[in-house]
């Protein structure tokens, strides 16, 4: 079964008189249990395309179904809704409260799910010992390290059992060893049967990904499986 | 329902720790509140005191007093046409005094201005009282020293004098008056008796405490024409005889000036309903025109939360962003900006409410006032409504932010 379904996608932008074609007629349909990047240089289009599988934004014209519903006509507060419920975000600069600890931002997607707090806390603790910080509980992400800020962020993805987890150049803002650690936890994630969408414009990020989506000019220029799982490193 | 309350917590989580986060802007934020609460409860305050030192002072004069009148105290009738009614004289209070049946005591009063002197210390215009000994049991006056004229030093226009407390304090100091010697406009009295404090600041000349009393027939002899008119102070035995008591005083003053079946009545029977219904029409003003004053500064201090919740939701754009990106819904944010600007409000609200009673033990001095428990829940909603009002706007800012836009900035 399709968990996302685009069909003829187009994002229009109005930047002063001039319409910019972020996207233009883009179908695209990702199953459940993929493991998918989406690359293209900057310019490409693959902000919007996050932005819009994530139900941050609307398309202009098109339609997106996720799990069956059509969400291209949703209002603000429904679309909350879906990006509680479906969607787990993994951003490259974390986006983690500043002032709240590991547990507060974990437990933060609950909160607005309605969870008591003893399921809360329950469900928290589990999806921290899963990426391996059970014991930073209590501290705030001053107080962690860029790998373990970013694991706290896969944890709060992981706390509500999403659809998708979304990943914006999640190892972006990494040396190549917390990167590759990274890496390592999206893909034991991936073989627990979640879906994967990674945006990147790195290829040796990309190739840890099962299909690989290449956007040009707001189009989908190339969409192919990854042949070769031999990873090369970084700089190699 | 449960949902609304975890949010709601959360919240109040937010606010909290966003406001110890920035210690002295919230400080100074609040200050404008508690400044607005302060003085709006001041005034509350105030008002109470005013009222109360109004009722003091009434039921200080008697309550259920009646003041026959060639003039009525409180009316929209024309002066020109009561300058013309004949005067009331003392006469006229004597054939009065012997057919009214109803009151429990009745006196003639006249009102004049002299300077009292004693040794070094005077007074320039002090109110005097020319009255009769019957008079004293138209008031509630107690004696510190001595007791009112009598019946013979009355009658006698004898050279005899009550002082008020204030009056006596002014001339004596700390000496004892009674049986001392002071001159009015020169001419000397003795002092027969001294009232107690009676505590009212409200009346101001008209306080019994800056007063003296004397022999109304002394004042004829010294100071007035024979023929001056006269107040006839009338109390009734309880207030619900006033009004038959006012109803046979008007008759009887009909006959004693002679009046036709089909003339109007040329006199007047005041009561101090009257009185009570003139200060409320000034002192309603005052009021009104006090508390919009205060409002004033509350509002100067809601504009200030305003001001600062738009900083605040400008400042934590990346963190709207991310709760939004993780389903904080519009409510959720918009409910979330408006606890703080609420909390903050509240606590300047009981922190001005603090102050306000620390104040008015101050006031308390000057008024017989307190601050009351309306004027306390008045002053917590007014400052839970203008956080809510004031962060209003702000909290709409921040729930109607597209989440992609707040994402990307920095």
């Amino acid at each position: 079964m399709n968990i996302i379904n685009l069909e003829n996608i187009s994002r229009v932008y109005q930047v002063g008189s001039e319409e910019v074609h972020a996207l233009d007629d883009v179908s695209l349909k990702i199953d459940r249990n993929e493991y998918v990047a989406i690359m293209g240089p900057s310019g490409s289009g693959k902000s919007t395309l996050m932005n819009l599988l994530g139900c941050l934004d609307t398309p202009t014209s098109g339609k997106y179904e996720l799990k069956g519903t059509d969400v291209s006509d949703m209002s603000d507060n429904e679309l909350a809704e879906v990006r509680n419920r479906e969607i787990g975000f993994v951003f490259q600069t974390f986006n983690l409260l500043p002032r709240a600890t590991s547990f507060h931002n974990v437990e933060l997607p609950l909160i607005y799910a309605g969870v008591s707090a003893a399921e809360r806390r329950e469900k928290a603790e589990q999806a921290l010992a899963s990426v391996g910080l059970k014991e930073r509980m209590l501290h705030k992400p001053n107080e962690l390290s860029g790998g373990q800020r970013q694991r706290v962020a896969v944890a709060r993805a992981l706390v509500v059992g999403p659809s998708i987890i979304l990943a914006d150049e999640p190892t972006g803002n990494l040396d190549s060893k917390t990167g590759e650690d990274i890496m390592a936890l999206f893909h034991e994630i991936y073989s627990k049967g979640n879906t994967i969408i990674l945006v990147t414009h790195e290829e040796y990020i990309a190739n840890h990904a099962k299909r690989v989506i290449r956007l040009l000019d707001g189009r989908i220029e190339s969409d192919k499986p990854v042949a070769n799982r031999t990873i090369p490193n970084r700089g190699s | 329902m449960r949902h609304h309350l975890f949010e709601w917590k959360e919240g109040l989580l937010i606010s909290l720790a966003a406001i110890r986060a920035n210690k002295a802007r919230s400080i100074l934020t609040m200050l404008g509140i508690v400044i607005g609460i302060c003085s709006v409860a001041l005034m509350a305050t105030a008002i109470n005191g005013i009222d109360k030192a109004f009722v003091n002072g009434i039921s200080a004069l008697g309550a259920n007093n009646l003041y026959i009148d060639k003039w009525a105290w409180f009316t929209d009738d024309d002066f020109f046409l009561m300058r013309n009614r004949k005067n009331v004289t003392l006469d006229q209070y004597e054939r009065f005094a012997k057919l009214a049946k109803l009151p429990l005591a009745m006196a003639p009063t006249i009102l004049t201005m002299h300077k009292v002197l004693r040794g070094e210390n005077y007074i320039e215009g002090t109110l005097m009282t020319g009255t009769t000994d019957g008079y004293v049991r138209t008031t509630n006056f107690n004696f510190a020293r001595g007791r009112f004229f009598s019946a013979l030093e009355s009658s006698g226009a004898r050279n005899v004098a009550v002082l008020g407390s204030e009056v006596a304090v002014h001339l004596f100091e700390k000496q004892d008056p009674l049986s001392q010697e002071v001159k009015i406009d020169g001419i000397p009295f003795r002092v027969v008796g001294v009232l107690e404090k009676q505590g009212s600041n409200m009346l101001g000349n008209f306080n019994p405490d800056n007063q003296v009393y004397i022999p109304i027939g002394t004042v004829f002899k010294y100071f007035r024409r024979n023929r001056d008119t006269v107040t006839i102070v009338v109390r009734a035995r309880s207030t619900e005889l006033t009004e038959a008591t006012k109803e046979e005083a008007i008759g009887m003053m009909r006959r004693v000036r002679g009046l036709l079946y089909d003339e109007k009545d040329d006199f007047s029977v005041n009561t101090q309903e009257g009185l009570t219904t003139e200060y409320n029409k000034v002192v309603g003003v005052i009021k009104l025109v006090g508390l919009f004053i205060t409002g004033l500064s509350l509002l100067v201090g809601a504009i200030g939360i305003m001001n600062i919740m738009f900083v605040s939701v400008k400042e934590r754009t990346k963190e709207i962003g991310i709760r939004k990106a993780i389903g904080a819904k519009r409510r959720t944010i918009m409910g979330q900006f408006l606890t703080e600007a609420a909390v903050i409000c509240l606590m300047g609200g009981l922190v001005g409410l603090l102050l306000a009673v620390a104040l008015s033990m101050v006031i308390n001095k000057f008024l017989p006032t307190s601050v009351q428990m309306n004027t306390i829940v008045l002053a917590i909603s007014i400052s839970l409504l203008t956080g809510i009002v004031s962060g209003l706007a702000p909290a709409w800012t921040a729930a109607k932010m597209d989440p992609v836009e707040a994402l990307r900035y920095e």
